[in-house]
C-alpha cells in the first residue's frame, strides 16, 4: 500500500535566529523540498516615510540611520545626496572625501556582518562570526571617534558632514588599514577553501542574470550573477569618479559567488579608503546652510547610492515648507527579497537558510 | 555617467509607437495616461534604442487632487535613465494597470504602494497589504489620513 503524502506548510519566523531580524516565511514543503515560499513583512514597520513628513530636513536624517542599522553611513549619504539635489547645494571637496571614506568603511563593516552571519547559518557557530566582528568592531571604534556614535551615526549632513575628523583619528585609521589585510586574510584562510562551506554554497541557490535584472535585484547579489554594475562606477557621486577600484563579479550567481563577491568588495573598499587618505584635501567640511532648510516648492529629486545591500534611493518632493512633502525610500533589502520564491523553490530547508543569508537583508530596511 | 532622458526626447519615441497617446513633459519627467501604463512599459523595455530593462522604483505621491505614480527606470545596456509618471484621479478607488508582467521586480513595490497609499494595481497577481495587517483602516501615507488607533 502506498504511503499517503501531502505538502506541509510551516511558519519560519518571525522570531527565528536564521531570519536575520523579524522576517516571517510561510514555506510549503513536499517532504524536505520547498514548493512554495511567501515572505511576510511588517513586524518592524515604523512608518519612516510618514514620520519624515512631520520632521524638518535635518531631523529626517536621524530616521535614515534606523533603516539599515548595519550600514547607517550609506543611508545618510543617499539622503544627503537627495536633499542636496533638491536644494542645488554644492558640497566641499573635503566633505566629499570624508563621505566616501566613511561610506567605504561602513561597506566593509556591513559585508563582514553579512559574511559572518552567513557562516553562522551554515553551522559554523561563533568562531567565524567573531573573526568578522573583531574587524567590524575596530571600524565602529573609528566611527565613535568621528561622531560619538557607533551604529546610528548621523555623521553626514545636507551640505557636508557633521564634523571634521579629530587629530587622533588619522593615526587610528592608519593602524586599522595596516591590520586590515591580515584580519581579512585570516578569515579568508579559515573559510574560502573550507570544504563544508564549498559543499553547502557552491551551485546552491543559483540566480541567473536575466532573472536578477527582471526582478530589480541590485548590489552584490546582482554582481554575483555576473553583471559588473555598480552605481559608484555607472553614475559616480561624491568623489567616486577619482577612485581606482574594480568591480568583483561572480560567474554562476550561486551562494558561494554572493559570499565571495562581498569578501572581494571588502578588499576594494580598503583600496578606496587608502586613496581617500592619500588624496584628502584641506578645507571646509560643510557648506553653510540655514538652520532650517526650505527647498523650493515643487522641487523633486531622486538621490541614490550603492549601499552595501544594493541601490538605496530617496525620492523627495518639496512643497516649499520645512518638512519634505514626500520622502520615498527605495530599499534594496525589500526589493531583493522579491526574488526569494524564484530562488528557493526546489531546494531543501537547509539550503533555504543559507540562501536567505546570502541575499543579506536587513529587516530595519525591509519594513522601514 | 548615467544619462537622464529628457521627457520630450522620450515622448518622441512613444509618439512614434502610440500616435494617439496623450503625453506631457517637463524637464526629465514624462506623464502618460494611466490606462496606457502597461503597454508603454512593455514598449520602453523592448524598444532596442531604449531597453529599460531595470525598474529602479515604483513610487506614489498624494497631491490631494490626484495621485501620481512614478516609475524610475534604468537601462543597463545603454546606461541611461528615465522617469515616467502618471496621474490618477479620484480618492475612492484609484487604480493603475500593474507592470509586474513587464518587470517582476514591481511585485512588492506595488503591494507597498497599495498598502500605504491606497492606489490599486489591476492585474497584480497578489495585491494585498504588505507592511500593515489585513483590516487596517485606511492608507497611512495619504495626506488626509488620521490616526484611528486609540492608545
Amino acid at each position: 500500500m502506498p504511503i499517503r503524502t501531502e505538502p506541509v506548510t510551516i511558519n519560519i519566523g518571525p522570531q527565528h535566529p536564521s531570519t536575520h531580524g523579524v522576517l516571517r516565511l510561510r514555506v510549503t514543503f513536499d517532504g524536505e523540498v520547498i514548493v512554495d515560499v511567501e515572505p511576510i513583512f511588517g513586524y518592524l514597520h515604523r512608518g519612516s516615510e510618514k514620520l519624515a513628513e512631520e520632521r524638518n530636513y535635518v531631523q529626517v536624517l536621524t530616521l535614515t540611520d534606523r533603516l539599515d542599522y548595519v550600514a547607517s553611513m550609506t543611508n545618510n549619504q543617499a539622503y544627503c545626496l537627495a536633499v542636496e539635489k533638491l536644494m542645488g547645494v554644492e558640497v566641499p571637496e573635503r566633505a566629499q572625501y570624508l563621505r566616501v571614506m566613511t561610506a567605504e568603511l561602513q561597506r566593509m563593516a556591513s559585508h563582514l556582518v553579512a559574511a559572518g552571519f552567513l557562516l553562522q547559518d551554515l553551522g559554523a557557530l561563533a568562531t567565524p562570526l567573531m573573526y568578522c566582528f573583531r574587524f567590524r568592531e575596530k571600524i565602529l571604534d573609528l566611527f565613535e571617534m568621528l561622531c560619538g556614535a557607533r551604529i546610528t551615526v548621523s555623521y553626514m549632513r545636507p551640505g557636508g558632514v557633521f564634523a571634521d575628523a579629530p587629530e587622533d583619528f588619522w593615526p587610528a585609521l592608519d593602524r586599522l588599514m595596516g591590520e586590515a589585510p591580515e584580519l581579512l586574510g585570516e578569515l579568508e584562510q579559515l573559510l574560502m577553501e573550507n570544504e563544508i562551506v564549498l559543499v553547502r554554497t557552491k551551485n546552491v541557490g543559483v540566480l541567473p542574470l536575466d532573472t536578477a535584472i527582471a526582478y530589480s535585484i541590485s548590489g552584490p547579489v546582482l554582481r554575483a550573477s555576473g553583471l559588473p554594475w555598480d552605481w559608484r562606477k555607472a553614475d559616480p557621486y561624491d568623489v567616486y569618479d577619482r577612485m581606482q577600484f574594480d568591480i568583483p563579479i561572480g560567474d554562476r550567481g550561486d551562494n558561494y559567488d554572493r559570499f565571495r563577491v562581498r569578501i572581494e568588495e571588502v578588499k576594494q573598499s580598503m583600496r578606496i579608503v587608502s586613496q581617500c587618505i592619500e588624496q584628502m584635501p584641506p578645507g571646509p567640511i560643510r557648506t553653510e546652510l540655514p538652520f532650517v532648510l526650505r527647498p523650493p516648492a515643487g522641487a523633486e529629486a531622486y538621490g541614490r547610492v550603492e549601499a552595501p545591500k544594493g541601490e538605496l534611493g530617496f525620492y523627495m518632493v518639496s512643497d516649499g515648507s520645512i518638512a519634505p512633502y514626500r520622502c520615498k525610500i527605495r530599499s534594496p533589502s525589500l526589493i531583493n527579497l522579491t526574488v526569494l520564491k524564484e530562488l528557493l523553490v526546489g531546494w531543501k530547508l537547509a539550503d533555504m537558510i543559507v540562501t536567505l543569508g546570502s541575499i543579506d537583508i536587513n529587516m530595519g530596511e525591509v519594513d522601514r | 555617467m548615467t544619462r537622464a532622458f529628457q521627457g520630450e526626447e522620450l515622448a518622441r519615441f512613444i509618439q512614434r509607437r502610440f500616435p494617439d497617446a496623450e503625453l506631457e513633459w517637463d524637464g526629465d519627467s514624462l506623464w502618460i495616461e494611466p490606462q496606457r501604463v502597461r503597454e508603454v512599459a512593455r514598449f520602453l523595455k523592448e524598444e532596442p534604442q531604449l531597453e529599460f530593462n531595470f525598474l529602479n522604483a515604483v513610487s506614489a505621491v498624494d497631491y490631494i487632487e490626484y495621485f501620481e505614480v512614478l516609475y524610475h527606470l534604468t537601462s543597463f545596456e545603454h546606461n541611461h535613465s528615465a522617469v515616467v509618471k502618471t496621474r490618477v484621479y479620484g480618492r475612492e478607488n484609484p487604480s493603475v494597470p500593474s507592470v509586474v508582467e513587464v518587470w517582476p521586480g514591481a511585485d512588492f513595490q506595488e503591494r507597498e504602494v497599495w498598502d500605504l497609499m491606497g492606489v490599486a494595481f489591476e492585474g497584480h497577481p497578489n495585491l494585498k497589504r504588505i507592511m500593515l495587517w489585513e483590516g487596517f483602516p485606511g492608507h497611512p501615507l495619504r495626506r488626509d489620513f488620521e490616526d484611528v488607533i486609540e492608545y
